[in-house]
């Protein structure tokens, strides 16, 4: 009843072609935008900004990039935390360096590197394919980390190897540091996210994202008929670093403050994001939100219910939210092998026909 | 629909949580527990997490909590990871009237993390001799506490001590020590005040980086059996401490030549090497067993009513008395802050006060129920490190008992105390904060 | 000299420790396409079961060891009925995020079942030094000639059963192709129940061997990161391939470490591994001893 797009007639290509084709998308986009931007920040406290909301923004942008990769180009990668350490590292050495040139500016840059050397570790997937190449990105992800870890210009010679954030600002409000201001970083995020979310889709249904699922489907059938491996998979590899080194620079700069490289970026990170797009849906920007929902928010749901809800001790709340998670992760599987997004799919479906569905 | 249903109440509990955590009749003393239960190194967060919580339930059992005030427990999950870390504080940090009074984040990680965050919220952070080394200043760090003594303050004790052994500080000349440490910002500290001692001593210093887990640490050894160092340090944790003790008795080095920081000292780490492990040496800063009046009155005011963390028989062992020890030094803080400040409706930031009046000496320490159990601790406002002594424990094989084999040494300090103000000057530099005046 | 025969021993053996692990992952990879995640995993649930049914009941060695495989394949037939069953022909990567979720179950419930200590493993594996070696001048670890010695066998054993029985040649036919064994009457579900329990002993010996080393405690099953260059680099389809591949990176990384690692800062072995697969699969992109991969449009 509500949502049916009967009566919505496309008299030019351009409404045709639009982003959201159904008027009732629009809406639910816009009003997804009010609540993000208008009613949470106001409604939320800082417990749910800075420990639910935050990370859950940031896995997003990053699962995006993941996306990018693996869903639209099918080329699946395990080094998603080294390339978010390049981006942290880069946004951290520029905010030293170059303070003057704004933090915005800065994560782009960031991005910028992390693309770069994206590409460059993309390079084996010219020749190398399926989990042979995944287990050749973890090359990737443990020679970066090593690096971040060793080499002391990188960390400024701190004694430790550890890196802190040195206070931002963005408008006037402080972004980065203790001192930062929840809220400001909490529109800050969401601005980024928001915006690369867009762009992502817009790249993905254009010649290019056309180009990358070709390659998906079958790379040779692809070279066939004129898409250029070599152009196609490293510009997917170079957009979804960008991405995840954006994702990286606020993990480091406004989510943690400071970090450590074996362990804000060590091979779990890697695994995590993979696991938000595999659960959300492969080829989805809005299964990598999904995905990354699940993945944040379920286990600390979990472990709410147990310790605060029912009181169980604390460790064994820790177990059995392993275990449940375990177990959710396979029953989405069984129930949905395409994930979150699909279920949403269907969904939707559902409610074109809905109250009639016969 | 189930799945509905449950995603309903699922979602009504979360809501509810803020509500639930807000009833509370008398005053109570919220300390958060962060512990790591799971994990690959809930072996070691386990013990500690029971003697931190056992000594404060005792309290309550016994005297009624603080001055009569009761202690909240709320044990937290971070499986030593540092986001869940984060989400344990600002989910732990305004729990209950009092909110959070101190937090000991028991990870490298995790402080760093809340080192920053503690002088927002101002609730302080004892980071017992972990953490970041120059906290040390209490100028710049006015939050953070992390006596008895440091990573830096132990380093300094080693060399002393291999110096002793070796027949005097002169005779290190020429000598070589080789450091096996964890490939972390924990297992890195070390370094530069070895370096300097090096520089000083005129040892030759080896570094020897072993990747997490640790698992597989056989270049490691190979390289310690060619380059044959006269002693070996290790700063390891986890798993790595288990397999290089093992892989040290696989090569024939002489144990009682190698010595572990202070977490790398635990029946977990010597065990599993059997026989082997006999003589190996340790850092350690308190007395390990469990024959002390303040256990006996664990075993009967928890214990015995069923309300124990752990196992009965392993009450004593070194992590276990490390995390009493934790708890009796904040416990001993809170009550100093309820004196300063004549109430016992403290907050984190009154806390912070007793902490920095903290004078638990010897006669307090009897008294306590621990007589001899630590060194005597007096914190200031400018030092938050306190004595920075160290003892030596040594591993007995056959007995199956760790047992302090030295007295407690002073640190070099001509070594690590330009070393401290050093570090901790630049992170005021670099984070803008003005070092603030005592007394 | 005498010292890099040391390490090319030591690299040698240290690499047959990692294809004990690699080798469960090739069993299941070849039968059934599944790139089982949950292997590190099913090493530390075994060892901790054994562990287990030793100290909390007593079992002497032979017995605990019995009832472990037991448990293994219970598990294992658990596995296809929940899990497997449901995700036929589902695409790799589905397949391999289920044993994600496999892998976090078996975690969880090792944990509640037998708790998080670190606990000891002693079957009467010999320990140390080898003695005659020692006084030639060169460290051999008992322990892992032990384990090589064991890694031989349990290959004799597994290639007979490939080759000799009728599960066996089942199992080939299915990893050839998997309708074509099912039109000749092959059951895959008794197949993959077979395939799970042998992968399961595998990982049970894997556990061992790992864990007489340092303890059975959660770090044993993170010993799959260290079997990953070595399937990439000996092929995920190949038997003698994980052996001959463990060798390899076994060498390649102790070399490395030894030789190189101190003039870069140390602590190289971990990339190290992975650079030389990758340099491997750049002329052999399915590993040296993987299928050959031919792709039709």
């Amino acid at each position: 009843m509500i949502y049916r797009e009967t009566g919505q007639f496309k008299s030019s290509y351009e409404s045709d072609q639009a982003l959201f084709p159904i008027k009732q998308d629009r809406y639910v986009i816009l009003g997804v935008l009010i609540v993000t931007f208008g009613v949470v920040p106001g409604l939320l406290n800082e417990y749910w900004l800075n420990a639910i909301l935050l990370p859950f923004l940031i896995y997003a942008l990053a699962a995006l990039g993941l996306n990018i990769l693996t869903g639209y180009c099918g080329q699946v990668s395990l080094g998603t935390g080294g390339f978010m350490a390049v981006g942290a590292f880069s946004v951290y050495k520029l905010m030293i360096a170059f303070p003057e040139l704004g933090f915005i500016p800065l994560v782009l840059l960031s991005g910028v590197i992390t693309a770069a050397v994206g590409a460059l570790f993309g390079l084996p997937s010219l020749r190398i394919k399926g989990f042979y190449l995944a287990v050749a990105t973890l090359a990737a992800q443990f020679f970066l980390i090593w690096l971040f870890n060793k080499v002391g210009w990188f960390f400024n010679y701190n004694a430790s190897g550890m890196i802190n954030s040195p206070p931002m600002t963005v408008f006037g409000v402080i972004i980065t540091g203790p001192e930062g201001d929840m809220t400001g970083k909490y529109y800050l995020v969401a601005t980024f996210v928001a915006l690369f979310a867009l762009v992502a889709k817009n790249l993905a249904r254009g010649r290019i994202g056309r180009n990358w699922m070709a390659i998906r489907d079958m790379d040779i059938a692809a070279e066939l008929i004129g898409v250029r491996p070599l152009i196609a998979k490293l510009s997917a590899f170079a957009v979804s670093s960008f991405y995840i080194g954006m994702a990286g620079a606020l993990y480091f700069a406004v989510w943690l403050g400071s970090a450590e490289p074996t362990e804000a970026f060590d091979i779990n990170q890697s695994f995590l994001v993979l696991f938000m797009i595999i659960i959300g849906g492969l080829g989805s920007v809005l299964g990598s939100f999904l995905g990354a929902g699940f993945m944040v928010l379920m286990p600390i749901l979990l472990k709410n219910i147990m310790v605060d809800g029912f009181g169980t001790d604390a460790a064994l709340a820790a177990h059995i939210e392993i275990i449940t998670v375990g177990v959710l992760i396979i029953g989405f599987l069984i129930v949905e092998p395409h994930g979150l997004a699909r279920l949403w799919r269907i969904a939707k479906e559902k409610m074109r026909l809905w109250p009639f569905p016969h | 629909m189930n799945i509905a249903k449950l995603t309903r109440q699922a979602v009504l509990a979360l809501l509810a949580m803020p509500l639930l955590s807000g009833v509370a009749t008398a005053y109570e003393l919220t300390i958060p527990s962060l512990d790591y239960r799971t994990g690959p190194y809930a072996p070691n967060g386990i013990p500690f997490a029971n003697g931190y919580g056992d000594y404060l339930h005792m309290l309550n059992e016994r005297d009624g909590g603080i001055n009569g005030s009761k202690i909240n427990l709320v044990a937290c999950e971070t499986a030593y990871n540092t986001k869940r870390g984060v989400e344990c504080y600002e989910n732990t940090k305004g729990e209950g009237e009092s909110g959070a009074l101190v937090y000991q984040p028991l990870s490298t990680g995790i402080t760093y993390q809340l080192i920053p965050k503690s002088s927002v919220d101002r609730i302080p952070v004892f980071s017992m001799g972990y953490g970041r080394t120059s906290a040390a200043n209490g100028k710049v760090f006015p939050w953070v506490f992390n006596f008895p003594a440091t990573y830096w303050d132990q380093a300094t004790v080693f060399i002393r001590y291999i110096g002793e052994k070796e027949g005097g500080m002169d005779k290190l000349k020429g000598k070589k020590i080789a450091l096996v440490y964890h490939n972390s910002a924990y297992g890195k500290e070390p370094i530069r005040t070895l370096e300097k001692a090096a520089e000083q001593y005129g040892f030759e210093f080896l570094q020897l980086p072993v990747d997490h887990p640790g698992q597989e640490q056989k270049s490691t050894w190979l390289q310690v059996r060619q380059e044959r160092p006269d002693w070996v340090l290790m700063w390891g944790w986890g798993v790595m401490n288990q397999v290089a003790i093992k892989e040290a008795a696989s090569i024939r080095y002489p144990m009682d030549h190698f010595i572990g920081v202070w977490w790398s000292g635990s029946e977990n780490d010597v065990l599993p090497a059997g026989d082997a492990a006999h003589g190996y040496l340790s850092g350690a800063f308190h007395q390990p067993g469990g024959n002390f009046p303040a256990h006996d009155d664990i075993r009967k005011y928890v214990y015995d009513k069923g309300m124990g963390l752990g196992e009965r028989d392993r009450i004593g062992e070194v992590l276990y008395n490390r995390g009493l020890v934790a708890a009796m030094w904040t416990s001993e803080a809170i009550r100093k802050a309820m004196e300063i400040h004549k109430t016992n409706k403290i907050k984190g930031v009154h806390v912070r006060d007793g902490f920095e009046a903290l004078d638990v000496d010897e006669a307090r320490l009897t008294e306590l129920g621990l007589p001899g159990f630590t060194i005597p601790v007096k914190i200031t406002c400018e030092n938050h490190e306190g004595p920075g002594k160290v003892a030596l424990q040594q591993w007995d094989a056959k007995a199956q008992k760790w047992s302090l084999v030295s007295g407690f040494y002073e640190p070099l300090r001509d070594i690590t105390a330009p070393l401290i103000a050093e570090d901790s000057a630049q992170y005021a530099k670099e984070n803008g904060v003005v070092p603030r005046i005592c007394g | 000299m005498m010292f890099f025969i040391e390490v090319t021993l030591s690299g040698l053996m240290a690499g047959v420790m990692y294809s004990l692990v690699a080798l469960g992952f090739v069993l299941i990879f070849k039968a059934s396409g599944i790139f089982n995640f949950a292997q590190g995993v099913m090493a530390l649930f075994a060892a901790l079961t054994l562990v287990g049914l030793m100290e909390k009941f007593n079992f002497p060695v032979w017995l605990a060891i019995i009832g472990t495989i037991v448990v293994m394949i219970a598990l294992a037939w658990l596995i296809e009925r929940v899990m497997l069953r449901h995700l036929v022909n589902q695409e790799p990567i589905i397949l391999f995020m289920a044993t994600i979720g496999l892998a976090y179950v078996l975690e969880g419930a090792g944990d509640i079942l037998w708790g998080s200590d670190v606990k000891l493993l002693d079957i009467g594996i010999p320990q140390g030094a080898w003695g005659w070696l020692w006084d030639q001048g060169i460290y051999v670890e008992k322990l892992e000639l032990f384990a090589a010695g064991t890694a031989a066998i349990l290959v004799i054993f597994l290639a007979v059963f490939f080759q000799k029985t009728r599960v066996g040649r089942a199992l080939r036919a299915v990893a050839d192709d998997h309708q074509a064994a099912l039109s000749v009457g092959i059951s895959l579900n008794t197949i993959w129940v077979v395939v799970w329990s042998v992968s399961g002993i595998v990982a049970l010996v894997a556990g061992i061997m790992w864990g007489s080393k340092s303890g059975v405690q959660f770090s044993l099953s993170l010993i799959a990161l260290k079997a990953l260059p070595v399937l990439i680099l000996g092929g995920f389809t190949s038997v003698p391939g994980a052996i001959v591949g463990g060798m390899i990176i076994g060498v390649g990384e102790k070399l490395a470490e030894v030789y190189f690692g101190p003039m870069v800062g140390g602590a190289i072995e971990n990339w190290f591994a992975y650079m030389l697969a990758l340099a491997f699969l750049l002329f052999r992109p399915q590993g040296l001893f993987g299928d050959k991969i031919i792709e039709r449009v």
